[in-house]
């Protein structure tokens, strides 16, 4: 198959086993260059875990990952920075990677922050932080990018903006992006893979075929489950959907 | 010059200022700071022990503080107690090891105050030789590690994510605390050398912008408080290694002051 060469990760039955229980189990999944696959799902459902055994920060405890990425970058959901570390936004930049002033300034232009270059890190707005993380990641050219709720905090014209720039930075880096977002709007319209999650793999597909779905629709209740259905139909203008929207309700 | 026994002080002293400065760092960087406490009581077994079979202090020092720090690394593994708790635990039976050995060692003469608060005027040039070279060994590991280090203490997940294996620079780090506890416990003593790694460091930290300035800083007041607290204690005729300290102390007084005034204006 010629898709295999594109093939980044693919995790084959996995699960994560903490304090005598199972926080995911049964996760199968593949991650394709150039294609984003978002994760859903209720709070507590394993959706940071799953991403943390796709970044091999946890090991699965059972089942098999094959990882073919070179390099991945990760936007974590929280990142707490104790005041006793003297942090600009330049030096955070470079956390992980060799880069210079110019690549970091050309990033965070993307995002939208190349003036808080030389700001310290702990007077940054929650928005603003957010900006820099995903500006971070991205500056590191990675071949599979994981962001947890990337724009939590950031107000509604820019998390569009940033919705927007994840969905480029996906073609113009050809590379994979695994994405966690409530954003259920953005998550139908641009994503290639929706896997919706509650401790297991619920239903997972394109997002034309989830919304169907009727453990889906269970998970998400009928009310934004309908939101989504009407979206796509305002969209695609399908008359096909059209029934099926009336039959949700 | 080395004829000196003062001058053997300062050339030891600053050594030990230099290394203690990026690791002093990484400590309060860390929240480390009981940690340094930790392996500087069980130094006191790891002198004691050397007392007792004649071995070189600073190897058996080393050795000590090396394996009460796997063993907590460990204990962490298979205990829900907390860390401090577990910290508590190991320093205090080390240190009580180390003093109920000591009871044994009738035939030797112990100087125990030397123990604990060091005797940086009694060093010699085969001292002064460990320390660099020791030191300029540390420096240079943890040159190599840096990068690795400084992401993990910034975000655990984020570095082992992207690759910069924290776990294997974690552990190198905890040797390395390791060793400099074990370089200067002659000269600083068990009870003081945390102090050494900690206050300069908050110095540094009152007055810095950016983690490299907070490291040389730190590296700077750390050698102005030894130069400093040799001269104050050949002066006013002090305990050489307190008076460092206090000399630190003062030292990080006089740099809340930039912070006040910053306040100030942003009022």
């Amino acid at each position: 198959m010629a898709e295999n060469n594109n093939l980044l990760v693919k995790l084959d039955n996995c699960g994560v086993y903490k304090s005598s229980k199972w926080i995911v189990r049964g996760i199968s999944l593949e991650i394709h260059k150039g294609k984003i696959v978002t994760l859903i799902g209720p709070n507590g459902s394993g959706k940071t875990t799953s991403a943390k055994m796709i970044l091999k920060i946890l090991k699965s405890d059972e089942g098999q990952i094959k990882n073919f990425a070179s390099k991945m970058a990760y936007v974590p959901q929280k990142i707490n920075i104790d005041w006793t570390m003297p942090l600009r936004v330049v030096d955070f930049m470079k956390l992980t990677s060799h880069i210079n002033n110019l690549e970091i300034v050309d990033a965070l232009k993307l995002t939208g922050v190349d003036n808080l270059l030389y700001n310290d890190i702990h007077n940054l707005s929650g928005g603003e932080f957010q900006r820099v993380l995903i500006a971070r990641a991205i500056a590191k050219k990675p071949d599979l990018l994981v962001l947890d709720e990337p724009v939590q905090g950031v107000d509604f014209n820019g998390e569009i903006a940033l919705y927007n720039l994840i969905k480029k930075i996906c073609s113009t880096l050809n590379c994979g992006i695994l994405l966690i977002s409530h954003d259920l709007h953005f998550v139908m319209s641009a994503t290639d893979h929706v896997i919706c999650l509650n401790g297991h793999i619920c239903c997972s597909g394109t997002p034309r075929s989830i919304v169907k779905n009727s453990a889906y629709i269970e998970l998400f209740g009928e009310h934004n489950a309908t939101t989504l259905s009407l979206y796509q139909h305002d969209h695609d203008h399908s008359h096909e959907t059209d029934g099926r929207v009336t039959n949700n309700v | 010059m080395f004829d000196d026994f003062f001058t053997r002080a300062l050339i030891a002293g600053i050594g030990i200022a230099i290394i203690a400065g990026p690791l002093g760092c990484l400590v309060i960087w860390r929240r480390l700071s009981y940690f340094g406490d930790t392996l500087s009581h069980s130094a006191l077994l790891g002198v004691t022990l050397a007392y007792s079979f004649s071995f070189n202090i600073t190897f058996s020092v080393f050795i000590i503080s090396a394996v009460v720090a796997l063993l907590l690394i460990n204990l962490q593994k298979r205990t829900k107690l907390a860390g401090d708790s577990l910290l508590g635990l190991l320093a205090h039976s080390t240190l009580a090891i180390g003093l109920v050995l000591i009871g044994f060692l009738t035939s030797i003469r112990f100087d125990l105050m030397g123990l604990l608060f060091g005797d940086i005027l009694a060093v010699d040039v085969e001292d002064i030789t460990i320390v660099y070279l020791g030191g300029a060994t540390i420096l240079l590991i943890l040159y190599f590690i840096w990068k690795s280090l400084f992401s993990a203490t910034v975000n655990y997940d984020l570095s082992a994510a992207e690759g910069m294996r924290p776990e294997v620079s974690n552990f190198i780090f905890t040797l390395l605390l390791a060793g400099v506890i074990a370089l200067s416990i002659k000269m600083i003593g068990a009870l003081l050398i945390t102090g050494l790694l900690l206050i300069p460091a908050a110095i540094a930290r009152n007055i810095s912008s950016s983690p490299r300035q907070m490291v040389i800083s730190a590296t700077l007041a750390g050698v102005v408080s030894v130069i400093a607290g040799l001269f104050v204690s050949l002066e006013i005729n002090t305990s050489s290694g307190p008076s460092i300290i206090v000399v630190a102390l003062l030292l990080f007084i006089i740099s809340l002051i930039p912070l006040e005034i910053k306040g100030q204006l942003q009022k």
